[in-house]
């Protein structure tokens, strides 16, 4: 269903010459990525409480295709810088994502929480993971998203805005980027 | 000597470092969790490449990491020209803008100013026509294209792993043909593999490559300068011990290559200073990553080397200031007392409380080569300890004026001197 709303309405954010809200003009991003900042859409992230400059750097390169993921592409392509900055401001505000209910298996959230500080995720991303400036907030971020996105930085399919989550991931293995993801989503 | 601010090198988080085993290591391995039992023992501290290898556990430690510039280029009217300031008698102005993360420069025969990218994928050329300044996108879709260099017609541009080129640019900037590749034998990490490159008096192609983190033993094909012919072929190696050179050029009077070198990160606040260096012969060793600015044994891998055994740098640029890209002027339009200094673009510091660089200096040598003096030239690019723009090249153009990048801004600036005219139209 996020899919056809999507292909229906991404005329509709890319008209900003209409009289349209920002609530209005983001309604297409919201179907998927959720209406109160977390999402319920598979491999799709959670935008809510996300950094603006992050969020900015994004959607620019959504928009100059240095970040290749066709959906998103077609949505940013008539954004003008305007509007990137607008929606990256709209994103930051929206409300944080929640930790699932659950607290998670004990055994792999220590596995999740040691790596992390192994690899030191709390030098760029903070240590609640809320994220600073161009680094994103990951905290709470859905686990499979997590994990498609380290993998991609992993064998270099996604290149970050700079080549540093490249050069994290070197060492970091499938199963440990499984725990990562899984700690990171749920972590308190 | 440097009267001034400084800051440092590389930027973003591009990663700069290494340091595999080190301190960071057993730093890290005490503060870990007793949980451990799951964890990964076997995997290294921190990825190699990881700009926080090596960083001391303390809090003002942990508030440093690479500043990323915004995305978009600023809009002209948004430019910091007016909080720039430069000596008497010099004027700034916008050149062009417009161009996201406007990196290094190289000036084309008929004019055309190419400006590579580095968090991009464009290089761009400033046409400028009956007095009326335009930019191109000269080619896209490149990875981390850095470097630009022109000569004899042709624009040679050096990517992250590769270098082409494209022949006869200037006939063609309005439907340029992609970029034949000419040479590809180089290394693919990120970290210090964006590339300055430039063409010397030898008629050779310089190409960089960087070492493979902040601070780490590499292998053979990291760490040094090569030269090659303008084809790609006989590709050697001119240079070893170079960290991150991000700007080089030749000394007008002697034909010597200078080159600035990014000092290692974290070792503390106030050194290692960057290094500008002199080549006198092929294959000297400049000492990284062992021996920094000349006399300091490196405290991890320094263990049984000895300063003297490397070549002590002309002249030191500062703690952490990322000096980068550096030209001779050699033109008339400036007072004499500029003839054949250096000019250099010092990027400014991310690896430091207060940050420094984040300036143009005028570097004067002595007889002997080595640096005599450094002075501000333009300054006002960090205010309040934030940064309004970053310096990342300069450039004489045909009239004596001079040419600066901001890749914060995405823009080109242009300084004269004598009194204020309108850019070359």
């Amino acid at each position: 269903m996020c899919k056809t709303i999507m292909a229906l309405t991404f005329a509709l954010i890319a008209s900003s010459a209409a009289a349209e809200t920002l609530q209005e003009r983001a309604a297409p991003c919201l179907a998927c990525h959720g209406e109160k900042g977390q999402s319920e859409t598979e491999n799709t992230p959670s935008l809510g409480g996300q950094q603006a400059p992050y969020a900015l750097i994004q959607l620019f390169m959504f928009r100059e295709k240095l970040r290749t993921f066709e959906p998103m592409n077609e949505m940013a392509k008539a954004l003008t810088d305007d509007d990137l900055r607008t929606f990256s401001d709209f994103i930051a505000q929206m409300p944080k994502p929640a930790p699932p209910a659950d607290a998670g298996d004990p055994a792999r959230m220590q596995r999740g929480q040691a790596l992390a500080q192994q690899h030191r995720c709390n030098s760029c991303h903070n240590p609640d993971f809320s994220g600073k400036e161009n680094v994103p907030r990951i905290a709470n971020q859905r686990e499979d998203y997590l994990a498609k996105t380290l993998g991609e930085y992993k064998d270099n399919s996604r290149h970050g805005y700079d080549g540093s989550m490249a050069d994290v991931m070197g060492p970091i293995s499938p199963a440990q980027i499984a725990d990562l993801a899984y700690y990171i989503a749920r972590v308190r | 000597m440097m009267s001034y601010s400084s800051a440092p090198r590389s930027l973003l988080l591009a990663g700069a470092f290494f340091g595999a085993f080190t301190l960071s290591a057993a730093a890290q391995q005490a503060a870990s969790p007793p949980a451990a039992g799951a964890a990964p023992a076997a995997a290294p501290a921190l990825p190699p490449g990881s700009p926080m290898i090596g960083r001391p556990d303390n809090e003002a430690a942990a508030k440093l990491a690479p500043v990323a510039p915004p995305p978009l280029p600023a809009a002209p009217d948004k430019l910091p020209t007016a909080k720039l300031k430069v000596p008497a008698g010099f004027n700034i102005e916008v050149y062009a803008a417009g161009m996201a993360n406007a990196r290094s420069l190289a000036l084309g025969d008929k004019g055309t100013v190419f400006v590579g990218s580095r968090l991009v994928d464009k290089v761009y050329g400033i046409v400028n026509k009956d007095g009326k300044r335009s930019v191109k996108v000269v080619a896209s879709g490149l990875y981390r294209p850095n470097g630009v260099a022109f000569k004899d017609g042709t624009l040679y541009i050096a990517e992250l792993s590769k270098v082409s080129k494209i022949d006869k640019v200037e006939d063609n900037l309005d439907s340029p043909p992609k970029p034949t590749m000419i040479y590809d034998k180089l290394p693919k990490d990120e970290a210090h593999g964006w590339k300055f490159i430039a063409i010397g008096p030898d008629n050779k192609l310089y190409v960089p490559v960087g070492q493979p983190g902040n601070n780490v033993l590499h292998d053979e094909d990291h760490g040094q300068i090569r030269r090659m012919n303008l084809d790609g072929t006989g590709a050697e190696v001119y240079a070893r011990g170079v960290r991150n050179t991000v700007g080089f050029d030749w000394n007008p009077e002697n034909k010597q290559m200078y080159f600035t070198d990014n000092g290692r990160d974290w070792l503390s606040e106030s050194v290692p200073e960057d290094e500008l260096n002199r080549i006198t012969k092929a294959g000297e060793h400049f000492g990284a990553p062992f021996c920094y600015q000349g006399n300091i044994i490196d405290q991890d891998l320094g263990w049984g080397k000895n300063c003297k055994d490397y070549t002590a740098p002309a002249g030191l640029m500062g703690p952490h200031t990322a000096a980068l890209g550096m030209r001779f002027y050699t033109g008339n339009m400036f007072p004499k007392a500029y003839k054949n200094a250096i000019i250099i673009a010092r990027h400014g510091s991310w690896n430091k409380s207060h940050k420094e660089g984040g300036d143009v200096v005028v570097v004067k040598l002595n007889k002997d080569g080595t640096m005599k003096s450094m002075e501000p030239f333009i300054t006002g690019f960090l205010e309040d300890n934030k940064y309004v723009g970053r310096p990342v090249d300069v450039m004489q153009m045909k009239d004596g004026s001079l040419l600066v990048s901001d890749d914060w801004n995405g823009a080109v600036y242009r300084i004269t001197y004598g009194k204020p005219k309108v850019a070359a139209q």
